[in-house]
């Protein structure tokens, strides 16, 4: 390892950690031989996508395994011990007081029925390392340095009464309670929004870099980790693919896979004008029963081009798509689909409407019924909508396939037997069946893993392009937006706050929010976040 | 880097093919990790299908045919002997498969479809007509259904018919609320929601993305309410208010010879004879509900996380 | 108001409102009944006057709501109307209250489902909440097992299978449990303990397995494994994490399985011969009493609904979210 030989002592070895777990009626490698090297006042940044095994790692550096999971075979060197070999009880000891966690769920992670202060200092307490009065007062302490609201009373609350970014830095201020020698990190800001995350990780870093505390951090954001760690190890399938310190993994990444992390935020989409308006929504007012969510929300889209809703959560960029689809009424404002006015609700709408505004949903897993097969739930649009049966159908399911570069094999299959991006495509072409002019994309690639993001979005550009198709893409993650947009509009609390071509809305002056959304997107340099940090300071 | 090294592109992962498997390939693995306890259940509930079917067939005298002598004991010509009028009860408890089993089989499907068809109603509109059936429900169910049930078949009197549809009503409040509950589950699927978008009717969705999705825990509830159903009338007609004589039946079987268990000191088979159309029901019970265990503990997907 | 009793309040509504409901359908049993069962109830020989002057005395000849109201305010003054029988084709009536028939029954059951629950809340709760902790054991295994056997077993086959063991082959206990109000206490524990016996055995099972399941639920909160990794031990994790949050799925358990109790107790009233409710209802039901079943139907109908209605509460009065509101 090259970075940082300087800051310590070795705190924790792992060598060649062996984790299986129990499903299916047999034992699965999750972590498959893994070495790993942290000193004290590190901060190592672990990083892979679903199904890495990096939670799994994180939790055994504890010596910690989760239900249905054991050690198989390696060491964990804590301090000079082994946690491998010994049992629960003894290792209780180092747990909640030399190590600590940092869960993803905070809300979740919370017992619902003790006061925060309680559960923030139970286990320094328990241990006799201060009395219940000074851990109070130093956890009050712990809060002002995370810049918690009211840090003298906020412990007085109860889980549910406060943020969920604030309980996530309640949950830090728990963790930095006994003043650990290790915290490990598990995707702490993954729950957030981006203004939120921004906040959090900020107060984290800063906490973790006073008291020099050592420090894994999980995540699947290599932008994130870039902030807070010093070297970052990469996994994937349960095997390291590649270590190094952080300014030098991120300009010169070795590996092809490590390459491939990076590849969605270079792909660039060059910018379309837009040309006449095919979508059009005036002055739109929405309301889930007494509360209204969107406030007189106007929006264009030109045919053939991409425009992208980017907002937080809340922002109504999903209800906006509820409204075009007729799925909610507006109650205010009309919605103008190639030149004509759209009935306000679904039922009203006419079958040939409806067969041209298509969309395509965030979860694949349950946007396909599971009981139906590929071939079932291509062809029945094409019955519906087109009346093609038969062999007629079949041949056209093939072609459909062929245009989202999947084989006829897949005919036969059930959603359950594909994997997640396969998914996708099948949405993907179910929509195209319906040979649609407008297709609504409602985060499409945000619950894919990066790699599998990028092959989606490439298939809807080709797509784009030879069928003319029209995208109105919904999405948070901004990185997604400059890949994929000709427009952008962005939305918050239920209004539009900014919209136009993107290279105009990417560029200052900024109105408030969007400059607030768009300083707050991680970048991939170590140093984003001490300069937005003392940027906003200054201003 | 490992042997994967080359199939991080979009093409690797759109090649990778995960394992199909047919229906019956599932259903011979399905069998093969089954635990005894589900394999016991099933051979139970054959013998039992297979009794009632061919029960004329099977037993030695006819359901109703009366002896000379009443509570013979056991014997080859009376295995089990005879009842308190002289008909023989080993062909009265063959009678009784047919007769016990088939009422509460046929009350239980009467109660799914009752209790399916509004719950499925409910959970797909969620307006005015959902809450008017659920209040209703809540309301039946704030009445131990054992009791209401007296309560009606004491206005009513007892006829199988009145047995059948009265019980049929009182469960048929269960599975709305379990129909509802999965139901509401199933209908706030994407899946569901993109059908309605593309146009499709309230009978296609109901059919086609509802239906195939909630059979399992309708199946397993079949199952648990069919145990229920049947105990429920098994314990009426020990009570007397169930299914009439002369009608061959488990629990008025039991009531019939419960006197015989006095002499339990002298003669342990005479003692037995009342227990025997008790264990009757209860066996069947205990295989339908190990049935079931097994069934929830499969497609819950519990079984994995042992 | 305080959300905590908002919410109850809501809840007590609710109860009444189901209480409403219920005694209107218990009522309209009397309605129900076809036209000629005065006739059926005084025998042939009832001359019409008589017949006439029954159907005045159930007060048929006024409007049903007028009849509604006078039920239920007498049953508010504890007076539920006079038994169908003990009257016959000439007039003659030796009818009694129903008030005074179910009084010194309804003691009787309240005593041997009391007798019942504080031997079986205690055992099912540790049987759940240990075969919770020591899941996929042998013991959690065996007891699974067990319990999911018990439970298929109809009321009556326990007891009969009880009888023969403890009354018939080796005669322990007595078979027929018959108490009355002169019984002392240990000879009336004594003489209760087989049918209480098996309703306990009956209701262990099914609680136990709820228990178990309501625990297991809990355990597998993010918030227990947050404990455990801070380095709570075993019995703080229970005691501490799992504990304060289980009040409200336990009282369930217990309600429900109380509830049960109130209708299992029918079934084992008759095969003991216990003086019980249950077995007046079951006697009523045969005769078409209807006086006596709506009056036994209601006091089961309370007692069902009550436990409901308490399980709720303490659900609501523990819940934090309630307590601390925002």
């Amino acid at each position: 390892m090259s970075s940082n030989s300087d800051k310590g002592d070795i705190l924790l070895e792992i060598k060649d950690l062996e984790v299986e777990g129990f499903s299916d009626e047999k034992w699965h490698d999750i972590v498959k031989g893994v070495d790993l090297t942290l000193r004290r006042g590190e901060v190592m940044g672990l990083i892979g996508e679903s199904g890495a095994g990096k939670s799994t790692l994180g939790l055994a550096a504890m010596g910690f395994t989760q239900p249905g999971c054991r050690i198989r075979g390696g060491e964990i060197n804590f301090d000079g011990i082994d946690l491998a070999k010994l049992s629960d009880v003894i290792k209780r000891r180092y747990w909640g007081t030399r190590m600590t966690y940092v869960a993803q769920s905070a809300a979740a992670s919370f017992n619902p029925a003790h006061r925060l202060i309680a559960q923030t200092t139970a286990s320094t307490v328990r241990s006799g390392a201060k009395s219940k009065e000074d851990a109070y007062q130093d956890a009050r302490g712990l809060y002002a340095a995370l810049s918690l609201p009211d840090p003298q009373n906020i412990g007085e609350r109860y889980p549910h009464q406060v943020s969920g970014g604030q309980l996530q830095r309640v949950m830090t201020a728990m963790a930095m309670s006994p003043r650990p020698d290790l915290i490990i990190f598990d995707e702490p800001t993954t729950a957030l929004d981006v203004t939120t995350q921004v906040e959090v990780l900020s107060a984290m870093r800063e906490i973790v870099e006073t008291f020099n505390t050592a420090a894994i951090y999980i995540t699947h954001d290599l932008a994130v980790v870039a902030q807070m760690a010093d070297f970052i190890k990469v996994l994937r399938y349960g095997k390291q693919v590649e270590e190094a310190d952080t300014r030098s993994m991120l300009s010169t990444p070795k590996e092809a896979y490590t390459k491939s992390l990076w590849s969605v935020r270079s792909l660039e989409k060059e910018e379309q004008k837009g040309g006449q308006s095919f979508l059009s929504l005036k002055g739109i007012d929405a309301s889930y029963g007494t509360i209204k969510v969107l406030h007189n929300v106007s929006i264009e889209v030109a045919k053939g081009t991409t425009v992208a809703v980017v907002g937080e959560s809340g922002s109504g960029k999903s209800t906006t798509a509820r409204v075009i689809t007729g799925l909610l009424p507006q109650t205010a404002g009309s919605v103008e689909f190639d030149g004509k006015g759209l009935l306000k609700s679904l039922s009203e709408r006419k079958k040939e409407e409806k067969r041209r505004i298509q969309m395509i949903y965030q979860m694949a897993d349950t946007a396909m019924n599971p009981r139906q097969t590929v071939g079932e739930i291509i062809g029945r649009p094409l019955e519906f909508y087109l009346g093609i049966r038969g062999t007629q159908k079949s041949k056209r399911v093939l072609e459909l396939l062929e245009m989202i570069e999947l084989n006829g094999n897949f005919i036969q299959r059930l959603p359950g037997e594909l994997s997640g991006g396969q998914k996708q495509r099948i949405c993907i072409a179910r929509a195209l069946a319906a040979e649609p002019d407008l297709i609504i994309c409602d985060e499409v690639t945000s619950a894919l893993d990066q790699i599998v993001q990028e092959g989606i979005l490439k298939l809807l550009m080709r797509l784009q392009m030879e069928l003319g198709l029209t995208y109105l893409f919904i999405t948070h993650d901004i990185s997604t937006v400059k890949a994929i947009s000709d427009q952008v509009v962005v939305m918050n609390q239920g209004e539009v706050v900014e919209q136009g071509q993107k290279t105009d809305v990417f560029q200052p002056p900024h109105p408030e929010y969007t400059k607030l959304l768009l300083s707050s997107v991680p970048e991939m340099d170590p140093d984003w976040l001490t300069n937005l940090n003392s940027g906003r300071r200054e201003a | 880097m490992t042997e994967n090294s080359d199939n991080y592109s979009a093409a690797g992962e759109v090649g990778a093919v995960l394992e199909k498997r047919t229906f019956w390939t599932r259903l011979k693995i399905d069998m093969k990790k089954s635990p005894w306890t589900a394999r016991f259940g099933m051979l139970i509930i054959l013998f039992y299908a297979i009794m009632a079917i061919f029960a004329p067939f099977i037993a030695p005298y006819g359901e109703a045919q009366v002896f000379a002598t009443p509570y013979a004991p056991w014997s080859s010509e009376f295995i089990f002997g005879t009842d308190q009028i002289g008909r023989d009860i080993f062909s009265r408890l063959i009678y009784g498969a047919r007769n016990t089993v088939g009422i509460a089989v046929a009350t239980t499907l009467l109660a799914f479809l009752i209790g399916g068809a509004f719950g499925l109603i409910a959970a797909i509109d969620r307006s005015y007509i959902d809450q008017a059936f659920s209040r209703l429900v809540d309301v039946f169910m704030a009445i131990p259904s054992l009791i209401f049930a007296l309560v009606l078949l004491s206005i009513f009197g007892s006829t199988v018919l009145n047995l059948i549809v009265i019980i049929a009503v009182l469960d048929s409040t269960r599975v709305f609320r379990l129909t509802r509950a999965v139901a509401i589950n199933v209908v706030v699927m994407d899946y569901v929601e993109a059908a309605r978008l593309r146009g499709e009717g309230l009978g296609w969705i109901m059919r086609k993305e509802i239906l195939p999705n909630i059979m399992p825990p309708l199946i397993a509830e079949f199952g648990l309410r069919f145990c229920f159903v049947f105990l429920s009338i098994a314990a009426l007609s020990f009570l007397g208010v169930g299914i009439q004589p002369p009608t061959a039946d488990w629990g008025s079987m039991v009531r019939e010879n419960a006197s015989l268990i006095q002499f339990a000191q002298y003669d342990l088979k005479a003692g037995l004879t009342p227990l025997l159309p008790a264990s009757a029901i209860a066996l069947l019970t205990v295989a339908v509900n190990f049935v079931v265990d097994w069934f929830l503990h499969k497609t819950s997907g519990l079984g994995d996380e042992q | 108001m305080h959300p905590v009793t908002k919410t109850i309040l809501e809840r007590l509504g609710l109860g009444l409102a189901t209480l409403f409901v219920v005694s209107i359908i218990i009522f309209s049993a009397i309605e129900m009944l076809p036209g000629d069962f005065g006739q059926a109830i005084l025998g042939q020989a009832a001359t019409e006057e008589t017949v006439a002057a029954f159907r005045r005395e159930l007060g048929l000849d006024q409007p049903a709501y007028m009849r509604y109201l006078q039920w239920v305010g007498s049953a508010f003054q504890g007076d539920l109307g006079t038994s169908f029988s003990g009257r016959n084709s000439s007039g003659i009536d030796r009818s009694r209250a129903v008030v005074d028939l179910i009084a010194p029954r309804l003691w009787n059951t309240l005593f041997l489902a009391g007798l019942t629950a504080v031997i079986a809340v205690p055992i099912s709760l540790v049987l759940g909440i240990s075969s919770a902790l020591y899941r996929n054991s042998v013991y959690d295994r065996t007891v699974n097992t067990v319990t999911l056997t018990t439970i298929s077993f109809p009321e009556f086959f326990v007891a009969y299978i009880l009888i023969l063991l403890l009354a018939s082959l080796y005669p322990v206990f007595p078979s027929l449990a018959n108490v009355d109000g002169s019984t002392p206490l240990f000879e009336r524990v004594f003489r209760t303990a087989l049918p209480a016996l098996t309703l306990t055995l009956v209701i262990v099972a099914h609680m136990m397995r709820m228990t178990r399941a309501a625990i297991i639920n809990l355990l597998a909160s993010p918030y227990i494994q947050m404990a455990r990794l801070s380095g709570a031990s075993q019995i703080e994790v229970i005691v501490k994490h799992a504990l304060p949050n289980a009040w409200a799925p336990i009282a369930t358990v217990i309600a429900f399985n109380l509830a049960y109790l109130v209708v299992g107790v029918v079934v084992v009233e008759v095969v003991f011969v216990y003086p019980g409710v249950g077995q007046l209802m079951v006697d009523a039901v045969t005769s078409r009493d209807i006086p006596v079943v709506q009056g036994c139907a209601l006091i089961f109908a309370i007692t069902y609904i009550l436990l409901n209605l308490i399980a709720d509460i303490i659900g609501i009065i523990t819940n934090p979210r309630l307590l601390h509101p925002k």
